[in-house]
Order: C-alpha cells, then sequence, then structure tokens
C-alpha cells in the first residue's frame, strides 16, 4: 500500500522541524498567560454548573438536604459559643461577644475550608483530567465557589443573629459586599498555590489541617488578637496584625458590628490597605504560580 | 525491536505533500505510583527509612511507554492493537495532552479529544444535568447545550425504560452509564479524534447505533485513532495499525500485514 505513512517519510526534518513546518503545537503546551486568561473566562459557564452541581451533589444524600447549608455554620456558632463563651468566659472585654465570635467563625471557614479542599483539587479529579481538555485553573475556582455559596448561607444567618443580638443595621453593612469579594479572590489566588503543592506532594492533605488550626489560633476568630499579642515580641506581633485572615475578619466586624468599632487592629483605612494588597498579591501571584505548572497536572 | 515498511523514493516525494496530523516523537511516559501504605510499611519499617535516608522503597515507577515515534496524516485513520497493559491507553492519553509524557514531546494539529466512556460524572446528580455539565466541560456554550440535551438522552436510549434522565445516575445499571457517556463524548465534532473502545459498551441496538456515529465523525475529523482488542473492527476501520507491546513500538504499517502479524505471533 503505498499511501501508508511510516515514521521515516520525512527524512531530513527530524520531527519538531516537521511540526514546525506544518504549525503543530505540542501537544500538552501551556498557553501564554494571557491566552490562558481567557480559556479560563471562556469556562466561566462550566465553572458556575460544576460548583452548583457540586452543592447539591455533596448533601444530596442527607435527608436535611440543602438544610444543612444554615445548619453546619450554627452549628459551629454553637460549640464555639458554649466553649468560649459559656466555659472560658472570653466575653468580659467584648460587648457583643455571639456576634463578634461568629462573624470571626463564619468568615475564617470561608477560607480555611477552601484551602483545604484546595490542596487535593487536583489529586481528587484526577479522572477528570485525564478525561477531558480544561485549563486546570477551573477546578481550584471551583473549589473556592463551592464554599463562597457556603459562606453566602452562613452571611443570613449571621445578620439574622448580629441583628438579634442588638446591632442595629447600618449602611455599613454594605461594605461586606467588597470585603467578601476580596477575600474569595484572596482565597482563589490561595487555593491555586495550595493545588499546585498538594498536586505534587499528596501528603500535604494529612498536614492541613494542623496548619490550619495554627492559623485559626492566630487569627483573633475565638478572642480578640490582643490576647496573643501582648506575649509576642515586636516582630511576631507585625506580623500576626499582618495576618492576612485576621484583616478579612476585622474588615467584616466593622462592617457590620457597632459595639466592636473600638475594639478593631487597625484603623479602618489601614486594614482596607492592608486587605487590597493582600489580595492583589495572593490572587495574582497564585493564578500565575498555578498556571506556570499547567503542564505537570495529570502526571501520574 | 520496530519493524517498519520501508516505502520506495517516489512514493515518499508523494506523501511529503501530505500534512502531519499527529507526531509522535520518542514519547515517554511513566506513572508514578506512591505505594504509601501498601508494602512494607509499618510504622517502624517507615521510621526506619527516614533515619537511614533511603526514601525509594516507597515510590515505584511504571514505565508505560518507551520511546514511541510515528507520524500521522490528514484522512488516514489509524488503529493501535497490543495486549493488555502495552500502553495503548496511554499512549491515546498522551497524544490528547491529557497525560504529560516525561520525556519527548507529541505534537498535533488543533486539538485532539478522546472520546473514552471513562468522563468522570457526578453520580449524585441527575442525567439530564450531567449531560449539561458533560457539555459544558467539552467547552460548548450553554445555549448549544440547551439545543443538543434532547438530542443526547435520545440517542443513548436511556429514557427507553421510563424518565431515567431526571433520576440521579448512581440509580443507572452500568449500561445505561456507559451509554450516557459515550452519548455526551460523541455530540462534539472533533479535529482529531480518538477512540479507547469506545464501541464495546451497550448492548447490540446501541453498538449499532454508535458505531453509525463514530462513522459520521470520522467523515469530519481529520484523523482517527481506533483503540480496540477486536482484530475484525480494526480491519474495517483502519488502513494502518500500529501494534505496541511493552510500550515499545512493535511494528507500524498497513493494517493486513500488521493484524497477520499480531495473530501469529
Amino acid at each position: 500500500m503505498a499511501n501508508t505513512a511510516v515514521a521515516n517519510l520525512h527524512p531530513r526534518l527530524t520531527p519538531a522541524e516537521l511540526a514546525q513546518q506544518h504549525g503543530l503545537k505540542v501537544a500538552n503546551d501551556r498557553p501564554p498567560l494571557r491566552e490562558y486568561t481567557r480559556q479560563v473566562w471562556a469556562y466561566r459557564h462550566f465553572i458556575t454548573a460544576y460548583s452548583r452541581a457540586k452543592v447539591t451533589s455533596s448533601l444530596s444524600n442527607t435527608r436535611l438536604g440543602q438544610l444543612w447549608q444554615v445548619l453546619t455554620p450554627i452549628t459551629n456558632a454553637a460549640v464555639y459559643y458554649l466553649i468560649f463563651g459559656v466555659i472560658l468566659s472570653q466575653d468580659r472585654d467584648i460587648d457583643n461577644f455571639i456576634a463578634y465570635l461568629c462573624t470571626g467563625v463564619f468568615v475564617f471557614m470561608f477560607t480555611q475550608t477552601a484551602v483545604a479542599n484546595g490542596t487535593s483539587a487536583i489529586n481528587a479529579n484526577l479522572g477528570l483530567i485525564r478525561a477531558l481538555h480544561f485549563p486546570r485553573a477551573v477546578l481550584p475556582i471551583t473549589v473556592t465557589l463551592v464554599q463562597l455559596q457556603q459562606l453566602l448561607m452562613s452571611m443570613v444567618v449571621l445578620a439574622a443573629i448580629v441583628l438579634f443580638t442588638g446591632e442595629p443595621i447600618t449602611l455599613r453593612w454594605l461594605l461586606l459586599a467588597p470585603i467578601l469579594f476580596l477575600q474569595t479572590i484572596f482565597n482563589i489566588g490561595l487555593t491555586m498555590v495550595m493545588a499546585r503543592f498538594g498536586s505534587k506532594v499528596a501528603d500535604l492533605k494529612q498536614i492541613m489541617p494542623f496548619v490550619l488550626r495554627t492559623w485559626l489560633y492566630a487569627s483573633g476568630v475565638l478572642y480578640p488578637v490582643s490576647l496573643l499579642r501582648d506575649h509576642l515580641p515586636g516582630w511576631a506581633a507585625t506580623l500576626l496584625e499582618a495576618n492576612p485572615a485576621l484583616i478579612y475578619i476585622e474588615l467584616a466586624r466593622y462592617a457590620l458590628l457597632e459595639s466592636n468599632r473600638e475594639n478593631l487592629v487597625a484603623t479602618p483605612m489601614q486594614l482596607w490597605g492592608t486587605a487590597i494588597a493582600w489580595t492583589l498579591v495572593v490572587g495574582i501571584g497564585g493564578f500565575v504560580y498555578f498556571w506556570r505548572g499547567e503542564k505537570e497536572y495529570g502526571r501520574g | 525491536m520496530a519493524e517498519q515498511t520501508q516505502t520506495s523514493t517516489n512514493t515518499s516525494a508523494a506523501d511529503s505533500q501530505r500534512v502531519p496530523t499527529v507526531i509522535a516523537d520518542d514519547v515517554h511516559v511513566i506513572y508514578r505510583i506512591h505505594k504509601g501504605a501498601v508494602a512494607n510499611t509499618g510504622a517502624t519499617a517507615a521510621l526506619k527509612r527516614i533515619v537511614s535516608r533511603t526514601s525509594t522503597p516507597n515510590v515505584r515507577e511504571v514505565h508505560a511507554i518507551k520511546g514511541v515515534s510515528f507520524t500521522a496524516h490528514q484522512g488516514e485513520a489509524i488503529g493501535l492493537i497490543g495486549s493488555n497493559g502495552s500502553g495503548k491507553s496511554s499512549l491515546l492519553r498522551t497524544i490528547a495532552g491529557l497525560l504529560p509524557p516525561a520525556r519527548g514531546a507529541v505534537y498535533t494539529l488543533g486539538q485532539p479529544s478522546l472520546l473514552g466512556v471513562n468522563a468522570a460524572l457526578l453520580n449524585d446528580l441527575s442525567g439530564e444535568r450531567n449531560v449539561a455539565l458533560g457539555c459544558l466541560a467539552m467547552g460548548m456554550s450553554p445555549e448549544q447545550v440547551k439545543r443538543i440535551t434532547p438530542e443526547i438522552i435520545e440517542f443513548s436510549g436511556i429514557n427507553e425504560r421510563g424518565d431515567f434522565a431526571s433520576l440521579p445516575m448512581r440509580t443507572y445499571s452500568s449500561g445505561m452509564g456507559a451509554r450516557l457517556r459515550f452519548a455526551i463524548a460523541a455530540a462534539k465534532e472533533h479535529d482529531v479524534l480518538l477512540i479507547d473502545e469506545a464501541l464495546a459498551t451497550g448492548d447490540r441496538k446501541f453498538r449499532i447505533r454508535s458505531e453509525q456515529r463514530v462513522r459520521e465523525l470520522r467523515a469530519s475529523a481529520g484523523t482517527v485513532f481506533l483503540v480496540s482488542h477486536s482484530l475484525d473492527s480494526i480491519r474495517d476501520t483502519c488502513e494502518r495499525t500500529i501494534w505496541l507491546e511493552g510500550g515499545v513500538l512493535k511494528m507500524d504499517g498497513p493494517t493486513d500485514e500488521v493484524c497477520r502479524a499480531y495473530e501469529g505471533r
């Protein structure tokens, strides 16, 4: 059969030269950053559909179903209130401790769960990665958006708690939208970093609970951060106050709690400045870092 | 080693005009398996390894493809044969750009698509939503998805025994699940089409329908790769065949010759 092609049809050209001559591209080549960003944007419908599907399917076997989206944050807040509010009575220095605590818990949970799940974003989806072609950044983004939906539910619960404990509704509540937007971008960036790390070192998943718990204690969630700060040397205190989780939590408290206005770790302007800086650095940095590893995902 | 059909000089001049669509250049694929808890990993053994700094027994490498090179051209249908574990599916995934090669490179014209039955779907969601999700994952727009969903459900035939499309996929029989997955994957047109045993799923009626669909897809695709253990379906569809054995390209040539050699091994 004369038309049967064999490997050495083009004796003068190396395979790479032949590929170039006919405009062939390396199969799993990493697209340039701008093109990659465009691809991720083109997959936005998949991202929203997939994250919504994940939320539905994660609760589809339970009897109470979607109700757990509200019950989980309430239970969480109740446990922490029991320990820190009732038993240890941390509430002496804080006027509205229960609202203070819930704001901290819900905002921190958003970052915590996104990061914890993001660590296995690649490894948990190897089947999908080896079956379909899409920009892999879709996976960590989905992880964050699933948690964002959970957070929005928590925010409804939080609004009820805050009102119930006697805080007034103010125009500042509207600030919650930009705050959560900044935190979402920050989380996406961080999830991407963790997803790339986690795809290389599967052991990370075992270590993350401890890292995240340490972060929880350092973020002024359960008690004012001053409690820690006063025991630390100067450099560590500075580090503690730059903690991004603390910044987002304090901003959320600034927006919601009239009673806590005097207890913020920094002035609102400083908080906004630090929050925007963290968002830009981690959001953009995380995306670029994840993109640089695009070729590697899916290798056994 | 690789046994290749020699072409005379005049045909090779004519062939050089043909457009290559897939070029594999010395491709190696290595799977790294963390044995972790599998072998000899009592806590003491692990501790001993950490202390003595020998980390090697923990990771095992499986060299699935060992330096495969070939060039495929526009309009060709190429069969891939070989015994189980010879690297056929790994090679297909590497061509599709889904499995990065450890060494070497694969060059392709356009974006190859793998038509498999293993596209991950969410078992807790209804068949309908899985269709929408699968189509979005293949890069379709929401409008296209809306238009094409009834066709896919219809093609898969899962509604033949009542309204299964609105039930979660975990309630499906394995044949129904496979049929739905194939129907989703086959809904799109492809430049380079890679088919991995996809024709083996479903009952006879569905097989006839899916073979028809693959022929249509072939007509619009530039190049088709077909992995199959059925030499008959390879003879039917492919004029060229590549024989892989143990990750090495054993033979590459006209289907008749390669199949005869494969059967006579």
